[in-house]
């Protein structure tokens, strides 16, 4: 079997040296084609028509009107009559028609009448949940009570961290163009290779009628793997519309009502230990919502696993709102958030600095040394022996100054795939494979990973993705791309790369196995004197292409990538105890991470996840309208996200170093988006001395938790 | 939902002009489509278009013009940002029939004839861009800034942007190339390094 084995950290030519993104000039001169961006002959658009209620059933639904209005190709109704609805912003009928505005004024002229039902939809509260709590059984190791009543201190507190929408710049939708048996299906997608197959079976058709195109899309973060019935009655409006493209793309209102959300999560919590800061015993009740279907178990204590003595009662809760879709590390947050603030607080209570009480508490960790490792690099990083002080001690004015540390953990190994490398007799060589660019620079390292392997330059790769007719590779989630690509791509040239030894070995009067690619030619290992150049090589094909093939296979990765990074995060904050403004001055993070392809891209993954959650930590929240039952801020005014003043200094250490890279290659997009909430949130409480329970930590919620109740806005 | 649910109220006022559609007992009916020019890059161009219909739309829909993007269309994101009359302006904000008469630059011009634009290069080097769905919008409000900021402090730049969203989390790299851009241009050098420009 050839080596397939990444080539030593020394002698590496292009893997691991920073390489600008190869889409970065499409993207950069708006030239880059996103599905949104598709424009087809005669192509009409999609709305949808949703439903303004929470709960409902819909007593009569009459499109007759809608059909006679001007421009309109197809209306189609899938709610009818009697169908009970359970959420606002639940599709009840889909226009097609010329325009987009033409196609609104006939969704408007749908006449439909509800039978209005009650509704519940916020879920803090949860003695109000009633039936609508379905609790998990409780779980227990050790004896909690006794641990409880023997230790030296007990912190115990309430923590909440709410609904957020996944906010995808570029909405949920597609464009399809379905005549006769073929379809041209353009979405926008985490998943190229799966997406048809999903829409073939909701559509009832074989999926090799369906061809996915997709070179670009605008976010994802979790909430983009299926087709949706978005995709099939964009398909049925296009077929109804006579084979006519049709483009259909949530709005930004119904994209932050149904398209997705990460789960709430709330708990009680007592941690209880020793003077010394030893945790001896974890109780925690904790309660989430995910939408309609309940969902949302954040996995506590999070990453202490180890805590002798634990007590665990969690419910996950049903309300009349869009259902929740995997979100950049899911669960990973709440639980982090979760866990470190109750960590944290237990701290405070024994007047302990946290860091000392994580490492106190390490080898109830799966990875203890590593951990210590990046608690002292995080702390080094963030001057935490100079800025470091005992909760609430911030000195006299009115700016507090804090600091709060949080630990992550995330797998990453690579999913399956394959990878198809040509090389072509006047020397070119292709790269196909159906995976996709999310804009975490997959394009970018698979050229990379080619061009070493070829000794070549990332320029001489041509990379073809984005299209189901190239090899199979998994969906980006869970960070599993990096590593399935680039060790498939790492296998296809290796392999292509044998046949073009086979092939030159006698003009080089060597045995094939003796040769090596380096620095655009083929020559015998060691020896330059016996070569040729990369382009004399492909010449000895005569007319036939190269054509090999790589898989990476998760049981079997042969040492090209593994799972299991761990990370710590420390936040540096300012906070205005007179406004209540929390404002971010430093995030340090140690990333884990093991061979990086790309430096410039890694690091810009780590960036993204930490300043995504910087949004999370200070101003994202979804608020609902108990009354009303609907979305309060499904628009981008009051949905906050933070704009580029508010995010403070980030610095970023790749663990780069042999031993990490001997591991292989392991997904960052996750890990790096898990710790900064839980940080920022203990940043602000060492700086106002008290626990602001609930994220985000917006002036409403600071000054809440300094002045009391009487700040309390009145909740549901 | 938006739109659909609950605009019915706002769009009665374009009842009574002439022209009204055949339809003319739905109150939600505008006027029909009527002839305008746009000066587009430098180029008039011609086209009928509904009078509410947005800028932003118009050019994505009726001229192949996509380099802007449709995010939050209701002027709060940026994503659409152009530049109308030498002002930064948000295209989901201006309505086309408005924008007659006016110069309407937008990120293709940033790349037309050949020449790149050294703001372009600075993004690619920086790596100021992820899904990249923003980042036209985040051009063009750094082009305009520079336009009238030639020589910005790195607080200058925070400010200066504050108008623009980004959901991956670019804005490390975004600050980065907005002051490399600003040397290259004072210095009338063109950016180096852009790997594929």
């Amino acid at each position: 079997m050839p080596n397939y084995s990444w080539p030593p950290m020394d002698q590496r030519k292009v893997i691991g040296k920073p390489h600008s993104r190869l889409d970065g000039f499409a993207k950069s001169s708006g030239r880059a084609k996103y599905p949104s961006d598709v424009n087809r002959p005669g192509m009409v658009y999609g709305i949808i028509l949703t439903s303004p209620h929470a709960h409902c059933t819909i007593k009569s639904i009459d499109a007759s009107d809608a059909k006679k209005m001007p421009g309109v190709t197809a209306i189609r109704v899938t709610a009818q009559a009697g169908t009970e609805i359970q959420w606002a912003g639940a599709e009840l009928a889909w226009v097609a028609a010329d325009t987009e505005p033409r196609a609104r004024d006939a969704a408007r002229a749908i006449k439909v009448e509800y039978n209005v039902l009650p509704h519940f939809v916020t879920e803090e509260k949860k003695a109000k949940a009633g039936t609508r709590a379905k609790p998990a059984g409780e779980q227990t190791t050790g004896d909690v009570d006794e641990a409880i009543k023997a230790a030296d201190a007990v912190a115990e507190g309430y923590y909440a961290i709410p609904v957020l929408t996944h906010s995808c710049l570029e909405p949920h939708g597609q464009v399809i163009e379905w005549k006769g048996d073929k379809m041209e299906y353009w979405p926008s997608s985490q998943a190229v290779s799966t997406v048809a197959g999903d829409l073939a079976q909701q559509l009832k058709i074989p999926a090799s009628q369906i061809h996915v195109s997709m070179d670009y899309m605008g976010g994802g973060f979790g909430s983009k793997f299926p087709s949706d019935i978005w995709g099939a009655e964009c398909a049925n409006l296009s077929k109804d519309s006579g084979g006519k493209a049709v483009k259909l793309f949530l709005d930004r209102a119904t994209e932050l009502t149904i398209a997705g959300v990460r789960p709430s999560a709330y708990a009680n919590i007592k941690v209880a230990g020793k003077k010394d800061g030893t945790i001896t015993a974890w109780q925690s009740e904790s309660w989430a919502t995910g939408g309609f279907t309940g969902g949302g178990m954040p996995p506590i204590p999070y990453i202490f696993t180890g805590i002798p003595n634990r007590r665990l009662n969690h419910a996950a809760i049903s309300i009349n709102a869009g259902g929740a879709r995997a979100w950049r590390a899911p669960n990973h947050q709440q639980a982090c958030f979760l866990t470190f603030s109750a960590i944290e607080d237990f701290a405070a209570k024994i007047q302990m600095d946290p860091a000392e009480v994580l490492i106190k508490n390490i080898s109830f960790t799966a990875r203890a040394p590593l951990y210590e490792r990046q608690i002292r690099k995080a702390q080094d990083m963030a001057d935490w022996k100079k800025l470091w002080h005992q909760r609430g001690d911030s000195g006299k004015g009115h700016i507090k100054r804090g600091l709060g540390i949080a630990m992550s953990t995330w797998g990453g190994a690579g999913h399956p795939s394959e990878c198809r490398i040509k090389i072509n007799p006047d020397g070119s060589v292709e790269l196909e494979q159906g995976t996709q660019d999310l804009g975490v620079g997959t394009r970018t390292v698979v050229a990379m990973v080619a061009a070493e392997s070829l000794g070549l330059t990332v320029a001489d790769i041509k990379v073809n993705i984005g299209d189901n007719s190239y090899p199979v590779s998994g969906p980006s989630g869970g960070s599993t791309t990096v590593g399935g690509v680039s060790s498939s791509t790492r296998k296809a040239s290796v392999n292509a790369l044998e046949e073009l030894f086979a092939k030159v070995a006698p003009a080089l009067n060597a045995d094939p196995a003796n040769l090596e690619a380096v620095g655009g030619k083929i020559q015998v290992k060691g020896d330059p004197s016996k070569s040729m150049t990369w382009k004399a090589a492909c010449q000895k094909l005569g007319v036939s292409s190269i054509s090999a093939t790589g898989k990476n296979d998760p049981k079997n990765p042969m040492g090209l990538n593994t799972q299991g990074a761990g990370g710590v995060q420390i936040a540096d904050v300012s906070v205005d105890t007179e406004t209540g403004i929390v404002k971010m001055n430093k995030m340090v993070a140690v990333a884990d991470c093991g061979l990086v392809v790309n430096p410039k891209t890694a690091e810009s993954q780590v960036y993204g996840g930490i300043i995504m959650n910087i949004c999370g930590a200070l101003m994202e929240e979804r608020v609902m309208d108990a009354t009303l039952g609907r979305v309060l801020n499904a628009d981008m005014e009051f949905y906050k996200l933070a704009g580029i003043k508010d995010i403070g200094e980030i610095v970023v250490h790749m663990d780069v170093h042999p031993d990490n890279d001997k591991r292989g290659v392991i997904g960052l997009g996750e890990p790096s988006a898990i710790s900064t909430i839980a940080a920022i949130s203990n940043a602000v409480a060492n700086a106002i001395g008290v626990r602001v329970s609930r994220v985000p930590l917006s002036p409403d919620h600071v000054l809440t938790a300094l002045y009391g109740k009487n700040m309390e806005r009145s909740r549901a | 939902m938006q739109g659909v649910g609950t605009g019915a109220g706002a769009v009665g006022i374009l009842a009574n002009t002439e022209e009204s559609q055949a339809q003319s007992n739905v109150s939600a009916m505008g006027p029909a489509a009527v002839p305008i020019t746009l000066n587009v890059n430098g180029k008039p161009m011609k086209l009928n278009v509904e009078p509410r219909e947005t800028l932003l739309d118009t050019l994505r829909d009726k001229l192949d013009h996509t380099g802007a993007k449709r995010v939050c269309d209701r002027g709060t994101c940026g994503a659409c940002t152009m530049i109308v009359d030498n002002k930064v302006q948000y295209g989901c904000t201006i309505l086309a029939i408005d924008a007659q008469g006016k110069q309407i630059q937008t990120i293709e011009s940033l790349t037309a004839n050949g020449k790149v634009h050294p703001i372009i290069p600075a993004f690619v080097n920086n790596d100021a861009q992820q899904c990249g769905y923003c980042t036209p919008g985040f051009v063009m409000a750094s082009k305009g800034f520079l336009d009238k900021n030639p020589n910005p402090t790195y607080e200058q730049v925070k400010e200066g942007l504050g108008g623009n969203l980004c959901r991956c989390g670019t804005y490390v790299g975004i600050r980065k190339a907005v002051l490399e851009a600003a040397q290259a241009l004072r210095s009338g050098k063109s950016v180096k390094g852009a790997n594929n420009a």
